[in-house]
Protein backbone atom coordinates (compact mmCIF):
# COMPACT_ATOMS: atom_id res chain seq x y z
CA UNK A 1 0.00 0.00 0.00
CA UNK A 2 3.10 2.52 0.63
CA UNK A 3 4.53 1.47 -2.55
CA UNK A 4 1.15 2.37 -4.75
CA UNK A 5 0.58 5.86 -2.25
CA UNK A 6 4.50 6.24 -3.05
CA UNK A 7 4.08 5.08 -7.01
CA UNK A 8 1.18 7.30 -7.43
CA UNK A 9 2.99 10.66 -6.29
CA UNK A 10 6.01 9.72 -8.24
CA UNK A 11 3.90 9.89 -11.05
CA UNK A 12 1.53 12.85 -10.19
CA UNK A 13 4.52 14.95 -9.98
CA UNK A 14 5.89 13.83 -13.34
CA UNK A 15 2.66 14.78 -15.28
CA UNK A 16 2.59 17.73 -13.05
CA UNK A 17 5.43 18.71 -14.26
CA UNK A 18 4.55 19.18 -18.08
CA UNK A 19 4.98 22.79 -19.39
CA UNK A 20 1.97 24.27 -21.35
CA UNK A 21 3.13 23.82 -25.13
CA UNK A 22 1.61 27.71 -25.66
CA UNK A 23 1.78 29.16 -22.69
CA UNK A 24 5.48 27.36 -21.11
CA UNK A 25 5.53 29.09 -18.16
CA UNK A 26 3.44 27.44 -16.60
CA UNK A 27 2.70 23.73 -16.29
CA UNK A 28 -0.54 21.73 -16.43
CA UNK A 29 -1.04 21.58 -13.06
CA UNK A 30 -0.79 25.24 -12.50
CA UNK A 31 -3.88 25.44 -15.27
CA UNK A 32 -5.98 23.10 -13.41
CA UNK A 33 -6.27 20.78 -16.45
CA UNK A 34 -4.63 17.56 -15.13
CA UNK A 35 -6.96 16.67 -12.63
CA UNK A 36 -5.59 13.48 -11.18
CA UNK A 37 -3.52 10.88 -12.14
CA UNK A 38 -4.02 7.30 -10.38
CA UNK A 39 -2.16 4.00 -10.73
CA UNK A 40 -5.00 0.74 -11.97
CA UNK A 41 -3.70 -2.21 -13.09
CA UNK A 42 0.13 -0.81 -12.68
CA UNK A 43 -0.60 2.01 -15.34
CA UNK A 44 -0.80 5.41 -14.82
CA UNK A 45 -3.65 6.90 -15.56
CA UNK A 46 -3.79 10.60 -15.77
CA UNK A 47 -7.04 12.71 -16.13
CA UNK A 48 -7.15 15.94 -18.16
CA UNK A 49 -9.81 18.32 -19.42
CA UNK A 50 -9.10 20.84 -21.60
CA UNK A 51 -9.71 24.46 -21.85
CA UNK A 52 -11.77 24.48 -24.64
CA UNK A 53 -13.90 22.52 -26.99
CA UNK A 54 -11.29 23.11 -29.85
CA UNK A 55 -7.82 24.06 -28.55
CA UNK A 56 -6.00 22.79 -30.37
CA UNK A 57 -3.16 22.35 -27.58
CA UNK A 58 -5.18 19.56 -26.32
CA UNK A 59 -3.50 16.71 -28.08
CA UNK A 60 -0.26 17.89 -27.87
CA UNK A 61 -1.04 18.28 -23.91
CA UNK A 62 -2.10 14.56 -23.50
CA UNK A 63 0.47 13.39 -25.64
CA UNK A 64 3.18 15.71 -23.62
CA UNK A 65 2.02 13.41 -20.48
CA UNK A 66 1.84 10.13 -21.72
CA UNK A 67 5.44 10.86 -22.24
CA UNK A 68 6.06 12.02 -19.02
CA UNK A 69 4.81 9.34 -17.24
CA UNK A 70 6.36 7.01 -19.80
CA UNK A 71 10.06 7.98 -19.04
CA UNK A 72 9.14 7.98 -15.54
CA UNK A 73 8.85 4.21 -15.77
CA UNK A 74 5.05 3.98 -15.95
CA UNK A 75 3.06 2.03 -18.29
CA UNK A 76 0.74 5.42 -19.21
CA UNK A 77 -2.96 5.68 -20.34
CA UNK A 78 -4.81 9.51 -20.25
CA UNK A 79 -8.48 9.92 -20.53
CA UNK A 80 -9.95 13.12 -21.23
CA UNK A 81 -12.88 14.25 -18.85
CA UNK A 82 -15.17 17.15 -19.95
CA UNK A 83 -17.24 17.19 -17.37
CA UNK A 84 -17.27 18.96 -14.80
CA UNK A 85 -15.82 21.91 -17.45
CA UNK A 86 -12.77 23.16 -16.60
CA UNK A 87 -12.39 26.94 -15.64
CA UNK A 88 -10.38 29.81 -15.19
CA UNK A 89 -10.94 29.10 -11.44
CA UNK A 90 -8.79 26.13 -11.17
CA UNK A 91 -5.64 28.24 -12.55
CA UNK A 92 -3.87 28.08 -8.82
CA UNK A 93 -2.78 31.40 -7.24
CA UNK A 94 1.02 29.99 -7.94
CA UNK A 95 0.13 29.72 -11.50
CA UNK A 96 -1.80 33.53 -11.23
CA UNK A 97 1.64 34.35 -10.39
CA UNK A 98 3.87 32.97 -13.24
CA UNK A 99 1.53 34.12 -15.80
CA UNK A 100 1.83 37.80 -14.82
CA UNK A 101 5.79 37.72 -14.41
CA UNK A 102 5.29 36.09 -17.72
CA UNK A 103 3.52 39.29 -19.13
CA UNK A 104 0.50 37.36 -19.23
CA UNK A 105 -2.85 39.21 -17.15
CA UNK A 106 -3.82 35.95 -15.17
CA UNK A 107 -7.89 36.11 -15.36
CA UNK A 108 -9.35 37.75 -13.01
CA UNK A 109 -12.57 37.52 -10.60
CA UNK A 110 -14.81 34.62 -10.65
CA UNK A 111 -16.43 32.73 -13.59
CA UNK A 112 -20.00 33.98 -14.35
CA UNK A 113 -22.57 35.09 -16.98
CA UNK A 114 -21.43 38.78 -17.79
CA UNK A 115 -23.61 41.59 -18.90
CA UNK A 116 -23.57 41.18 -22.68
CA UNK A 117 -21.09 43.33 -23.25
CA UNK A 118 -19.67 44.40 -20.09
CA UNK A 119 -16.50 44.88 -19.90
CA UNK A 120 -13.84 43.43 -17.38
CA UNK A 121 -11.38 45.30 -15.24
CA UNK A 122 -7.82 43.81 -16.18
CA UNK A 123 -5.07 44.55 -14.18
CA UNK A 124 -1.92 45.64 -16.69
CA UNK A 125 0.74 42.92 -15.86
CA UNK A 126 3.75 45.30 -16.70
CA UNK A 127 2.80 48.58 -14.75
CA UNK A 128 -0.30 47.18 -12.51
CA UNK A 129 -2.42 49.89 -13.44
CA UNK A 130 -6.20 48.98 -14.03
CA UNK A 131 -6.26 51.98 -16.83
CA UNK A 132 -6.25 49.11 -19.67
CA UNK A 133 -8.74 48.68 -22.87
CA UNK A 134 -9.63 45.37 -25.00
CA UNK A 135 -7.98 45.22 -27.86
CA UNK A 136 -9.62 42.45 -29.49
CA UNK A 137 -11.75 39.11 -27.85
CA UNK A 138 -8.70 36.95 -29.17
CA UNK A 139 -5.42 37.22 -29.03
CA UNK A 140 -2.68 33.97 -29.83
CA UNK A 141 -5.28 31.83 -28.68
CA UNK A 142 -8.80 31.26 -28.41
CA UNK A 143 -8.20 31.35 -24.19
CA UNK A 144 -6.32 34.95 -24.68
CA UNK A 145 -8.12 38.40 -25.18
CA UNK A 146 -5.01 41.15 -26.01
CA UNK A 147 -5.20 44.66 -24.44
CA UNK A 148 -3.53 47.57 -24.19
CA UNK A 149 -2.32 49.69 -21.37
CA UNK A 150 -3.24 53.34 -21.56
CA UNK A 151 -0.74 54.26 -18.66
CA UNK A 152 2.18 52.50 -19.59
CA UNK A 153 1.06 52.11 -23.31
CA UNK A 154 2.18 48.82 -23.78
CA UNK A 155 0.04 45.56 -25.08
CA UNK A 156 -0.48 42.95 -23.50
CA UNK A 157 -2.29 39.48 -23.25
CA UNK A 158 -5.16 38.70 -21.21
CA UNK A 159 -6.13 35.18 -20.08
CA UNK A 160 -9.69 35.12 -20.54
CA UNK A 161 -12.49 34.21 -17.59
CA UNK A 162 -14.14 31.54 -18.60
CA UNK B 1 -32.01 5.90 -30.72
CA UNK B 2 -33.85 9.28 -30.87
CA UNK B 3 -30.68 10.64 -28.95
CA UNK B 4 -28.19 9.85 -31.14
CA UNK B 5 -30.09 11.05 -34.05
CA UNK B 6 -30.91 14.36 -32.21
CA UNK B 7 -27.11 14.62 -31.12
CA UNK B 8 -26.10 14.09 -34.96
CA UNK B 9 -28.51 16.87 -35.42
CA UNK B 10 -26.86 19.16 -33.53
CA UNK B 11 -23.42 18.31 -34.33
CA UNK B 12 -23.63 18.73 -38.22
CA UNK B 13 -24.81 22.27 -37.13
CA UNK B 14 -21.88 22.99 -35.58
CA UNK B 15 -19.09 20.71 -38.01
CA UNK B 16 -21.12 22.99 -40.82
CA UNK B 17 -20.74 26.13 -39.44
CA UNK B 18 -17.78 25.74 -38.19
CA UNK B 19 -15.88 24.80 -41.42
CA UNK B 20 -18.22 27.71 -42.66
CA UNK B 21 -16.20 30.58 -40.61
CA UNK B 22 -12.79 28.86 -41.14
CA UNK B 23 -13.48 29.88 -44.53
CA UNK B 24 -12.40 33.06 -43.11
CA UNK B 25 -9.00 32.30 -42.20
CA UNK B 26 -6.44 34.10 -43.90
CA UNK B 27 -9.49 36.25 -45.82
CA UNK B 28 -10.57 38.11 -42.43
CA UNK B 29 -10.73 42.55 -42.77
CA UNK B 30 -7.80 42.86 -40.14
CA UNK B 31 -5.54 40.77 -38.18
CA UNK B 32 -7.67 40.57 -35.22
CA UNK B 33 -10.48 39.16 -37.15
CA UNK B 34 -8.11 36.56 -38.62
CA UNK B 35 -7.22 35.34 -35.61
CA UNK B 36 -10.78 35.60 -33.75
CA UNK B 37 -11.83 33.42 -37.25
CA UNK B 38 -10.08 30.14 -36.91
CA UNK B 39 -10.90 30.20 -33.16
CA UNK B 40 -14.09 30.38 -32.84
CA UNK B 41 -14.43 27.82 -36.19
CA UNK B 42 -12.21 25.49 -33.50
CA UNK B 43 -14.56 25.78 -30.71
CA UNK B 44 -17.56 25.00 -33.30
CA UNK B 45 -15.66 22.08 -34.46
CA UNK B 46 -14.42 20.99 -31.32
CA UNK B 47 -17.60 20.71 -29.82
CA UNK B 48 -18.57 18.88 -33.07
CA UNK B 49 -16.44 16.55 -32.77
CA UNK B 50 -17.64 15.38 -28.88
CA UNK B 51 -21.37 15.61 -30.17
CA UNK B 52 -20.46 13.14 -33.04
CA UNK B 53 -18.21 10.76 -30.43
CA UNK B 54 -21.18 10.95 -28.39
CA UNK B 55 -23.76 10.15 -31.32
CA UNK B 56 -21.54 7.24 -32.61
CA UNK B 57 -21.67 5.72 -28.89
CA UNK B 58 -24.89 5.67 -28.93
CA UNK B 59 -26.03 4.57 -31.97
CA UNK B 60 -23.68 1.50 -31.03
CA UNK B 61 -23.07 0.62 -35.38
CA UNK B 62 -18.94 1.62 -34.61
CA UNK B 63 -18.90 4.51 -36.32
CA UNK B 64 -16.77 7.33 -34.86
CA UNK B 65 -16.35 10.82 -35.42
CA UNK B 66 -14.42 10.95 -38.65
CA UNK B 67 -17.29 8.26 -39.88
CA UNK B 68 -19.53 10.47 -39.29
CA UNK B 69 -18.00 13.84 -40.54
CA UNK B 70 -16.94 12.57 -43.98
CA UNK B 71 -18.34 9.51 -44.65
CA UNK B 72 -22.36 10.82 -45.33
CA UNK B 73 -23.23 12.44 -48.25
CA UNK B 74 -25.33 15.97 -48.37
CA UNK B 75 -28.92 14.54 -47.78
CA UNK B 76 -27.31 12.38 -44.55
CA UNK B 77 -26.42 15.69 -43.14
CA UNK B 78 -29.59 17.43 -40.68
CA UNK B 79 -27.99 20.50 -40.03
CA UNK B 80 -30.27 23.53 -40.54
CA UNK B 81 -29.99 25.80 -43.54
CA UNK B 82 -28.98 28.84 -41.81
CA UNK B 83 -25.31 27.50 -40.69
CA UNK B 84 -25.05 26.38 -44.35
CA UNK B 85 -25.51 30.00 -46.10
CA UNK B 86 -22.27 30.92 -48.01
CA UNK B 87 -20.33 33.44 -46.49
CA UNK B 88 -21.14 36.33 -48.31
CA UNK B 89 -19.69 39.49 -46.84
CA UNK B 90 -18.25 40.26 -43.32
CA UNK B 91 -21.71 41.37 -42.28
CA UNK B 92 -23.63 38.27 -43.23
CA UNK B 93 -20.88 35.98 -41.55
CA UNK B 94 -21.32 37.99 -38.61
CA UNK B 95 -24.93 37.98 -38.84
CA UNK B 96 -25.19 34.27 -38.96
CA UNK B 97 -22.94 33.77 -35.86
CA UNK B 98 -25.31 35.98 -34.01
CA UNK B 99 -28.27 34.66 -35.11
CA UNK B 100 -26.55 30.97 -34.27
CA UNK B 101 -24.76 31.72 -30.81
CA UNK B 102 -27.78 33.44 -29.30
CA UNK B 103 -29.74 30.70 -29.67
CA UNK B 104 -27.28 28.26 -28.69
CA UNK B 105 -26.31 30.00 -25.39
CA UNK B 106 -29.91 29.61 -23.78
CA UNK B 107 -29.73 26.07 -25.39
CA UNK B 108 -26.73 25.25 -23.78
CA UNK B 109 -27.30 26.35 -20.89
CA UNK B 110 -30.49 24.61 -20.26
CA UNK B 111 -28.75 21.42 -21.27
CA UNK B 112 -26.44 21.70 -18.08
CA UNK B 113 -29.09 19.97 -16.73
CA UNK B 114 -29.56 16.99 -18.75
CA UNK B 115 -29.34 13.23 -17.54
CA UNK B 116 -26.88 12.18 -20.38
CA UNK B 117 -23.31 12.94 -18.48
CA UNK B 118 -21.37 13.80 -21.98
CA UNK B 119 -24.41 15.66 -22.62
CA UNK B 120 -23.97 18.00 -20.03
CA UNK B 121 -20.04 17.91 -20.05
CA UNK B 122 -20.21 19.30 -23.71
CA UNK B 123 -22.51 22.02 -22.55
CA UNK B 124 -21.04 22.81 -19.58
CA UNK B 125 -17.69 23.36 -21.83
CA UNK B 126 -19.78 25.13 -25.14
CA UNK B 127 -22.42 27.58 -23.36
CA UNK B 128 -19.11 29.68 -22.26
CA UNK B 129 -17.66 30.26 -25.50
CA UNK B 130 -20.95 30.96 -26.92
CA UNK B 131 -20.92 33.63 -24.54
CA UNK B 132 -18.03 34.90 -26.35
CA UNK B 133 -19.64 34.58 -29.72
CA UNK B 134 -22.66 36.10 -28.67
CA UNK B 135 -20.35 38.78 -27.51
CA UNK B 136 -18.18 39.42 -30.47
CA UNK B 137 -20.60 39.40 -33.30
CA UNK B 138 -23.00 41.11 -31.56
CA UNK B 139 -20.27 43.98 -31.45
CA UNK B 140 -19.66 43.65 -35.09
CA UNK B 141 -23.55 44.20 -35.97
CA UNK B 142 -23.31 47.18 -33.88
CA UNK B 143 -20.91 48.71 -35.38
CA UNK B 144 -21.54 47.34 -38.90
CA UNK B 145 -25.15 48.49 -38.43
CA UNK B 146 -24.39 52.16 -36.63
CA UNK B 147 -21.36 52.21 -38.91
CA UNK B 148 -20.86 54.05 -42.43
CA UNK B 149 -23.89 54.42 -44.96
CA UNK B 150 -22.62 51.47 -46.77
CA UNK B 151 -21.91 49.25 -43.94
CA UNK B 152 -25.03 49.88 -42.77
CA UNK B 153 -26.50 49.37 -46.46
CA UNK B 154 -25.04 45.71 -46.15
CA UNK B 155 -26.05 45.06 -42.53
CA UNK B 156 -29.92 45.60 -43.36
CA UNK B 157 -29.41 43.23 -46.19
CA UNK B 158 -27.83 40.48 -44.41
CA UNK B 159 -31.03 40.93 -42.11
CA UNK B 160 -33.24 40.64 -45.26
CA UNK B 161 -31.03 37.98 -46.39
CA UNK B 162 -30.52 35.38 -43.25
CA UNK B 163 -33.48 36.46 -41.22
CA UNK B 164 -35.81 33.92 -43.00
CA UNK B 165 -33.60 31.22 -42.07
CA UNK B 166 -33.93 31.37 -38.48
CA UNK B 167 -37.68 29.81 -38.15
CA UNK B 168 -35.48 26.36 -38.63
CA UNK B 169 -33.86 27.29 -35.35
CA UNK B 170 -37.10 26.52 -33.43
CA UNK B 171 -38.03 23.16 -34.69
CA UNK B 172 -37.82 20.39 -32.66
CA UNK B 173 -36.48 17.91 -35.35
CA UNK B 174 -35.69 14.56 -33.91
CA UNK B 175 -36.05 15.96 -30.21
CA UNK B 176 -34.69 13.72 -27.35
CA UNK B 177 -35.63 13.74 -23.25
CA UNK B 178 -31.98 14.49 -22.59
CA UNK B 179 -32.17 17.54 -24.55
CA UNK B 180 -33.64 20.98 -24.16
CA UNK B 181 -37.28 21.88 -26.18
CA UNK B 182 -35.52 23.70 -29.08
CA UNK B 183 -38.85 26.12 -29.20
CA UNK B 184 -38.85 27.13 -25.67
CA UNK B 185 -35.30 29.24 -26.42
CA UNK B 186 -37.32 31.98 -28.76
CA UNK B 187 -38.09 34.32 -25.95
CA UNK B 188 -34.39 34.44 -24.78
CA UNK B 189 -33.40 34.46 -28.58
CA UNK B 190 -36.02 37.43 -29.75
CA UNK B 191 -34.56 39.32 -26.21
CA UNK B 192 -31.00 39.51 -27.22
CA UNK B 193 -31.44 40.05 -31.09
CA UNK B 194 -34.20 43.10 -30.14
CA UNK B 195 -31.68 44.02 -28.10
CA UNK B 196 -28.77 44.48 -30.21
CA UNK B 197 -30.75 44.86 -33.61
CA UNK B 198 -31.81 48.44 -31.72
CA UNK B 199 -28.56 49.30 -30.65
CA UNK B 200 -27.60 48.36 -34.31
CA UNK B 201 -30.48 50.87 -35.48
CA UNK B 202 -31.84 47.94 -37.53
CA UNK B 203 -35.72 47.05 -37.89
CA UNK B 204 -36.70 44.15 -36.47
CA UNK B 205 -38.33 42.00 -39.75
CA UNK B 206 -41.94 41.40 -39.54
CA UNK B 207 -43.45 38.22 -40.50
CA UNK B 208 -40.80 37.02 -43.15
CA UNK B 209 -41.23 33.29 -45.39
CA UNK B 210 -39.40 31.01 -43.55
CA UNK B 211 -36.80 28.84 -44.79
CA UNK B 212 -36.61 25.16 -43.82
CA UNK B 213 -36.00 21.52 -44.43
CA UNK B 214 -32.37 21.24 -43.37
CA UNK B 215 -33.52 18.91 -41.13
CA UNK B 216 -35.03 16.20 -43.55
CA UNK B 217 -31.80 16.20 -45.51
CA UNK B 218 -33.16 18.95 -47.53
CA UNK B 219 -30.06 21.00 -48.51
CA UNK B 220 -29.30 24.32 -50.57
CA UNK B 221 -26.64 23.54 -53.11
CA UNK B 222 -24.21 25.43 -51.22
CA UNK B 223 -23.63 22.39 -48.72
CA UNK B 224 -22.67 19.83 -51.71
CA UNK B 225 -20.07 22.28 -53.05
CA UNK B 226 -18.81 23.07 -49.18
CA UNK B 227 -18.94 19.23 -48.18
CA UNK B 228 -16.88 18.23 -51.19
CA UNK B 229 -14.05 20.23 -50.26
CA UNK B 230 -14.66 19.63 -46.72
CA UNK B 231 -14.61 15.52 -47.56
CA UNK B 232 -12.31 15.13 -50.12
CA UNK B 233 -9.04 14.22 -48.51
CA UNK B 234 -10.73 11.68 -45.98
CA UNK B 235 -12.15 9.77 -49.12
CA UNK B 236 -9.21 10.01 -51.22
CA UNK B 237 -7.41 8.25 -48.55
CA UNK B 238 -9.57 6.49 -46.14
CA UNK B 239 -8.41 5.73 -42.19
CA UNK B 240 -5.44 8.83 -42.88
CA UNK B 241 -3.77 10.25 -40.17
CA UNK B 242 -1.15 12.79 -40.01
Amino acid sequence: MAVAALDQRRAWEAAAAVPDPEVPCVTVADLGILRDVRIEDGAAVARVSPTYSGCPATLAIEMAIEVALREAGFEARIERVLSPAWTTDWISAEGREKLRDYGIAPPEGGRGKRALFGEESVTCPRCGSTHTERLSEFGSTACKAQYRCTACAEPFDYFKCI
Amino acid sequence: MALADALLELADDHLVLGHRVSEWCGHAPMLEEDLAMPNMALDLIGTARSLYSRAGELEGKGRDEDDLAYFRGERDYRNILLVERPNGDFAQTMLRQLYFAAFMEPYWTAALESPDEAVRGIAGKAVKEMAYHVRHAGEWVIRLGDGTEESARRMAEAVEELHPYTGELFDEGTGDAALPSRASMRDEWEATLKNIFAQALLDWPGEVVPMAGGRHGNHGEQLGHMLAEMQSLARAHPGVTW
